[in-house]
């Protein structure tokens, strides 16, 4: 079933493409020996690379093209060993050399594909056009001053990778999915921290509608859009305007927009007509940018696990698919549930990682990279029920006091006496002392009120504050009663 | 290939290079005399031949992913016409 809108003449469907700007992971900028390092005073990481004073020479960074190499194969794409960089021209307060360095006729990677995973379970392969590396821009404050804008260039010449999608996308949710997979995939690789609070990742979001079965129209695209959520309804937003353009009997125009979240629209950006004439022409400053295809064959055999290499792992460890996706999603999730996983069963594991762990995170609102409860100290809390020393019951008091006290299952069993009770004499005794006290009620379970079963196993559980291993207090009773 | 004024005009505009109405004739000329030099060698059979750009260094060479450089905001404000505090202050720029 495709995703439509539906307008005043009938129903309309979306086309969305993406390009999202990722800053690459590095200590060093792509062109200069500045760090990259967020949140530094103000043009403290600066060369005169950076600032674009005359006469330097940009020197690149090998292991920023090493980061896009190895986002080129995650995205299982098409690696160009020869690429180029060219000048883009535009003049911008914080754009000091009046061009960006990036790559336009040959990127360093190619065609490549990225599979979505949609809430109904079903997986969408989205079309990836191309990945190219180029510096990034400066960073300007206008609400400091009423008539001066500060620059600060400590994000100049940053590397970044422009990876672009085909408009293979139909609905908000898809691209939702894809900008999710997308981050996924790039923080498996360690190419991007994926952080979009601080801008380490963003989207240009292209969109347009048609009717079902037509070619394409024309596209509008909504400029810098820094969170998941804000992409999809951007998305919608824009298609909706659009729908509505056409359906008054106008046209589309090809224009920049942005999206303003408080409203829930977009709106034009009205720059100049002359933006976009780029006027790109190959750097002289740098020649070809030559890779050696065994320097990319050992990146290729150093790459780590990925998220679909990973997801199908723990289905194959018996998971189902969805809690092998729940998993997955976040690498330090996956991190933390393969250490509570290991050498124990992973079925139980994942259940007390998304039950109880995730529960314990949101009421104390850490996060799986600072948990509640660490990894090892789960693991050892699901031994102690494996070999009987708690109940599951009791194994959930223990988990919520080491949520409290930080301290370890064992220490907690120990202070507390919460060990399980598992002397089936002791049992009987205390059971057959819940019977006695309840002479009545086992009168009426004898005439026949069967259910009367669970009120002595309660009884019994409470005299022993629950530390009575279940399966044994049950078969005392029923030994009793019988 | 001959520019007319428009594009000359518009040339200078995207390069923000301010233009008296009068040079913009000189400049025509000016321009499409370098164009007309360039035409020329449109002459040589280049078929067959891999386009280049640039000479010398036939591939790039890298760098390690170290950081030598920054902790120089003074050096590289010293020129700036305009600073608060650290930063550059330019004339405010907002769409």
């Amino acid at each position: 079933m495709s995703f439509t809108l539906e307008g005043r003449s009938g129903p309309w469907e979306i086309v969305v493409g993406l390009e999202v700007h990722a800053q690459v992971t590095s200590e060093a900028k792509l062109f200069s020996g500045a760090a990259t390092a967020f949140g530094a005073a103000p043009n403290s990481q600066v060369s005169f690379v950076d600032a674009g004073f005359p006469g330097m020479l940009p020197v690149i960074n090998g292991e920023c093209v090493a980061q896009a190499v190895r986002t080129g194969l995650g995205l299982k794409a098409q690696i160009n060993l020869w690429s180029r960089f060219d000048r883009k021209n535009y003049f911008y307060a914080d754009l000091p050399q009046g061009y960006q360095i990036s790559q336009y006729a040959h990127p360093i990677v190619g065609e490549g594909r990225i599979e979505i995973e949609l809430q109904d379970g079903s997986t969408k392969t989205i079309g990836i056009t191309r990945l190219h590396l180029e510096q990034d821009a400066g960073k300007s404050l206008h609400d400091q001053h009423p008539g001066k804008s500060y620059i600060d260039l400590n994000r100049s010449g940053v590397a970044l990778m422009e990876i672009v999608s085909e408009p293979d996308m139909r609905s908000p949710e898809e691209a939702g999915a894809y900008l999710t997979k997308l981050r996924q995939i790039l923080r498996y690789l360690g190419t991007c921290d994926g952080n979009m609070d601080e801008g380490s990742l963003r989207a240009d979001v292209n969109v347009s509608v048609r009717r079902p079965g037509e070619g394409y129209r024309t596209r509008c695209e909504v400029k810098n859009v820094n969170s998941i959520r804000f992409v999809m309804q951007a998305v919608e937003a824009e298609a909706r305007r659009q729908i509505e353009v056409w359906e008054e009997g106008g046209t589309v125009e090809q224009e920049t927009r942005l999206f303003e979240p408080a409203r829930g629209i977009t709106r034009s950006m009205r720059s100049k007509e002359d933006a976009h004439d780029y006027r790109y022409f190959p750097d002289p400053d740098l020649p070809p940018l030559v890779l050696e295809a065994s320097w990319v064959e050992r990146l290729k055999a150093s790459l780590p696990e990925l998220p679909d290499e990973r997801r199908a792992r723990y289905v194959a460890m018996g998971l189902s698919p969805y809690d092998a996706h729940v998993l997955t999603l976040e690498k330090e999730t996956a991190a933390y549930f393969e250490a509570v996983a290991k050498g124990r069963d992973a079925k139980i594991a994942a259940n007390w990682v998304m039950g109880d762990l995730f529960a314990a995170i949101n009421r104390t609102r850490t996060s799986i990279a600072a948990p509640p409860v660490k990894a090892e100290h789960l693991g050892v809390l699901l031994d102690l029920m494996q070999d009987g020393t708690l109940s599951g019951k009791l194994a959930k008091e223990v988990f919520e006091a080491m949520v409290e006290t930080g301290k370890s299952p064992g220490a907690i069993v120990e202070e507390r006496g919460l060990r399980q009770v598992t002397d089936a004499g002791a049992i009987k005794r205390i059971a057959a002392g819940v019977l006695e006290a309840n002479a009545g009620k086992v009168a009426e379970y004898k005439a026949g009120k069967e259910k009367l079963f669970g009120f002595f196993v309660g009884q019994t559980m409470k005299a022993m504050q629950g530390k009575g291993n279940p399966a044994l207090v049950n078969e005392a009773v029923k030994k009793l009663l019988g | 290939m001959s520019l007319d004024t428009e594009t000359v005009r518009r040339v200078a505009s995207l390069a923000r290079i301010h233009l008296e109405e009068a040079e913009v004739a000189r400049l025509q000329g000016e321009l499409n005399g370098i164009l007309a030099w360039i035409e020329q060698l449109q002459a040589v059979d280049t078929s067959g031949v891999e386009p280049m750009a640039g000479g010398g260094a036939t591939r790039l060479r890298m760098r390690e992913d170290v950081v030598t450089d920054g902790g120089i905001a003074e050096a590289v404000l010293a020129n700036a016409p305009d600073r608060a505090g650290d930063y550059f202050a330019v004339p405010k720029v907002v769409e």
